[in-house]
């Protein structure tokens, strides 16, 4: 009687749970703004474009203290066309502005490599202004792994 | 997280109990075969950042190092270079060597401590703090002459107890979670706690910069939170026990070659 | 004392992309952890880095608490004129860090 009640009772949930999944997209992401809410501050009301930017980080951090990273920006970077800005994003940390990149066309060439540091497992937001007033942007979804063997070595 | 971490060290520590209850006769020692560097365990980006030498931020200390070493220091005014000169030239090969038993006190002493020595000695100097950036940046630097040539220690009369009681604490159970040394680094080595992978616990790339501790540490410290990981008390740096540990895995880690200074998760 | 590594290609052809890095040990503390009697260790990063070549700003990077200790940059110049890449920075503390480094520009 029993058995069959909750089996009865969990059937339909059951059933329902795969259906739900399956109406999210792969690639299930809020919106930029609503991930890193400073991104409003920065673009004060323009739009953003995913696109142009690349954001190259490993999925998977051995250690949030020191993740690689690189970006690059598809621009000409000439006198006219050149990305102003670059701004690196964190949905987690406690402090969401990573770093403020300021450019030049004498910089040549949009592509910088820095090491940051990630608070957990979460999305990186690469944002770049261009000349034209423009945003573009990329993210990356990191998963920063914890240690097992706790270290409190520098106790004395 | 790190409950998680303990519950698997327990595993460890459950599953070994019966292979190695304590014995009253003296462990054998042997080395893990075949010896692999901690380097061979370490992820791509770990491995990254070692192998480039601009990359690398343990090289931020032997740039210091090497300032150091042409400075002068104490009331004899003299710098390492006075009497030892060129670093690249006189400090070849020498950190593969340690630790070692010094001719004059007949004590077992490791690289820092010879550093501090001739400090105290012969620069008049005040002794370099453990793990104080200046000495890890020294060791560091003189540490970089020997990258690449095999880890050689000797074990002879003079450091035969300092090898046995080295021997004696890797093979001991110490600690709330109860395991000795051997117990991960022998017998586990290429295993998985979480997403770390068990090395076999070789000394050759340190001072190394740590990812974990975001700067550079010397080997004992690296030991230090070995101890702190099975919950033991841990012994401070530069003591007796850790040096004599130090050389019990350099004769352990004969033969692989000297990383420093090296980069590790 | 600051110390800080920095990699200019020694030569470049006018026009040429060259690639120049920066390494500065620095602590980069957060602000959020403490020493080991309890007390807060004051936040303290470099906080702005400014590279000059030949006295032109080229690239700047305001950074803060999640840049990795001991700050890394990579980045690109286009070589124009012989003369000076030239490096300044600072941290919450207001101490301040240079270094510079020449490069010679061919036809």
């Amino acid at each position: 009687m029993l058995k069959s009640m909750a089996g009865g009772a969990l059937l339909p949930l059951a059933a329902q749970v795969p259906l739900a999944l399956a109406q999210l997209p792969a690639t299930a992401r809020p919106p930029l703004m609503e991930l890193v809410p400073v991104l409003k501050e920065i673009t004060q009301g323009a739009a953003v474009r995913e696109s142009r930017v690349k954001l190259e980080i490993p999925h998977l951090a051995e250690n949030g203290h020191l993740v690689p990273l690189t970006v690059s920006v598809d621009s000409p970077m000439t006198a006219t066309d050149y990305v102003r800005t670059l701004y690196l994003l964190s949905e987690k940390n406690p402090r969401p502005i990573i770093a403020k990149i300021s450019m030049s066309p004498g910089t040549g060439r949009a592509a910088l490599t820095t090491r940051i540091r990630l608070s957990g497992a979460q999305h990186v937001v690469a944002v770049a202004q261009m000349s034209d007033g423009t945003f573009w942007a990329a993210s990356a979804d990191v998963i920063v792994t914890e240690t097992a063997c706790l270290d409190a070595s520098d106790i004395t | 997280m790190i409950r998680r971490g303990v519950v698997l060290l327990l595993l460890l520590a459950v599953t070994h109990s019966a292979i190695s209850a304590q014995s009253a006769q003296p462990v054998q020692p042997f080395r893990p075969t075949p010896l692999k560097s901690g380097i061979d365990f370490s992820g791509a980006e770990v491995r990254a950042l070692q192998q480039d030498d601009f990359s690398s931020p343990a090289m931020l200390w032997v740039t210091r190092g090497e300032k150091l070493w042409n400075e002068p220091a104490g009331n004899s005014g003299k710098s390492c270079a006075t009497c030892h000169k060129d670093a690249r030239v006189s400090m070849k090969g020498v950190s593969a060597g340690y630790p070692k038993v010094d001719p004059d006190t007949a004590k077992l002493t490791n690289l820092e401590g010879r550093i501090n020595q001739c400090r105290t000695q012969n620069q008049q100097a005040a002794p370099l703090r453990y793990e104080s950036d200046e000495l890890l940046a020294l060791t560091a630097y003189v540490g970089l002459q020997s990258r690449g040539q095999p880890v050689n220690v000797v074990i002879d009369t003079q450091n035969r107890r300092n090898f046995e009681r080295g021997r004696d604490i890797f093979y001991t159970r110490m600690g709330q979670i109860n395991l000795a040394c051997t117990h991960c680094h022998d017998r586990n080595f290429g295993r998985k706690l979480l997403n770390d992978t068990i090395s076999q616990g070789h000394g050759n790339p340190y001072p190394a910069y740590r990812l974990e501790w975001q700067t550079m540490g010397s080997f004992h410290r690296r030991l230090r939170a070995c101890f702190f990981g099975v919950r033991a008390e841990l012994p401070p740096a530069g003591s007796q026990d850790l040096l004599d540990l130090e050389l019990f895995l350099a004769w352990r880690s004969q033969g692989l070659k000297v990383e420093t200074p090296g980069v590790r998760k | 004392m600051s110390i800080a590594r920095i990699l200019v290609p020694p030569n470049a052809k006018r026009g040429e992309l060259v690639e120049i890095r920066i390494a500065i040990q620095h602590p980069m503390e957060t602000g959020f952890r403490m020493d080991n009697n309890g007390k807060v260790i004051p936040k303290n990063t470099v906080n702005n880095l400014l590279c000059r070549y030949n006295g032109a700003e080229v690239f700047r990077a305001e950074m803060g608490s999640g840049i990795a200790a001991n700050p890394y940059w990579q980045f690109y110049i286009v070589a124009q004129e012989s003369g000076n890449v030239e490096f300044s920075w600072v941290d919450d503390r207001g101490e301040k860090g240079a270094a510079s480094s020449p490069i010679a520009v061919t036809a």
